[in-house]
């Protein structure tokens, strides 16, 4: 599996306009449904989900990132956005730490071992401090759907 | 004053799980499990087929990717591992994170 599995390219936010965690999912579930992968009008429902599973406990899983996720009936495969802040969102995050980026989830109600393998993935390089540090510091788009692709062919990335 | 004494008892024990809950180790059991090895003093590692991972870790516990099914051995070392173990394998085979189990025996392999 690669991020080119799942990712949205279109959903990619370098910069996210939002200031508070909320904010912060409804602009990346706006940007996939905008890309057109939430089929119709399932966006608002999905936004209250997602937050809602937040508040039973907090993605933010520290190392100033969060992974906010939920399972809906609109998606018939894994689907992500990802966002990142400059200045920092509270996320109510495991280290009460602020979190820097966002990968966001929405996964089809039927295919748990599917959500995990994702899971497993977006974790894997997650934990590296040199793909969490060119994820920060990308400032376009394409920078980030470049490091994404490097990652994904280059397994000696590390 | 103890000094330049190791722990009085060094106990090592491990013990085989499989995952019984129909949707396998996602977050919300992962965080279950940390929660529970985070309160014993020993050191927990959980490993499947490819990797081992700290079990008081939420990301490493997420990186197992433990599907339905999936077969995981449980290591705790210090003094109270066997307690450690223990519960671990109670909340994994027994509560199953308070989880459905799948409604249908043996779905797949």
């Amino acid at each position: 599996m690669g991020f080119a599995d799942f990712v949205c390219f279109e959903a990619i936010v370098p910069e996210l306009k939002a200031e508070d965690r909320d904010g912060v999912i409804a602009e990346l579930v706006t940007a996939l449904d905008k890309a057109g992968r939430l089929g119709k009008g399932n966006c608002e429902n999905i936004i209250k989900k997602m937050i809602k599973r937040e508040d039973e406990a907090s993605t933010g899983m520290g190392k100033g990132i969060a992974v906010p996720h939920v399972k809906h009936n609109a998606v018939k495969d894994v689907v992500a956005a990802i966002g990142c802040s400059s200045a920092g969102i509270d996320f109510s995050a495991l280290d009460k730490q602020l979190v820097y980026l966002v990968v966001l989830l929405v996964s089809p109600v039927d295919d748990p071992d599917k959500h995990l393998k994702t899971m497993e993935h977006v974790f894997k390089h997650l934990q590296q401090e040199k793909f969490r540090k060119f994820l920060r510091q990308s400032q376009t788009v394409e920078q980030i759907k470049v490091l994404l692709l490097e990652v994904d062919e280059n397994h000696q990335f590390y | 004053m103890q000094t330049g004494q190791d722990s009085p008892e060094k106990v090592i024990c491990q013990v085989d799980v499989q995952i019984r809950n129909a949707d396998g180790l996602h977050m919300r059991p992962a965080m279950q499990f940390v929660d529970v090895a985070s309160q014993f003093d020993s050191d927990i590692s959980v490993s499947n087929d490819e990797n081992t991972v700290d079990g008081k870790s939420i990301m490493q516990m997420s990186m197992l990717a433990a599907t339905y099914g999936t077969k995981l051995t449980i290591k705790a070392e210090g003094a109270d591992a066997k307690e450690a173990t223990h519960a671990l394998q109670q909340l994994v085979e027994e509560k199953h994170f308070d989880e459905p189990t799948p409604k249908k025996e043996k779905p797949k392999n």
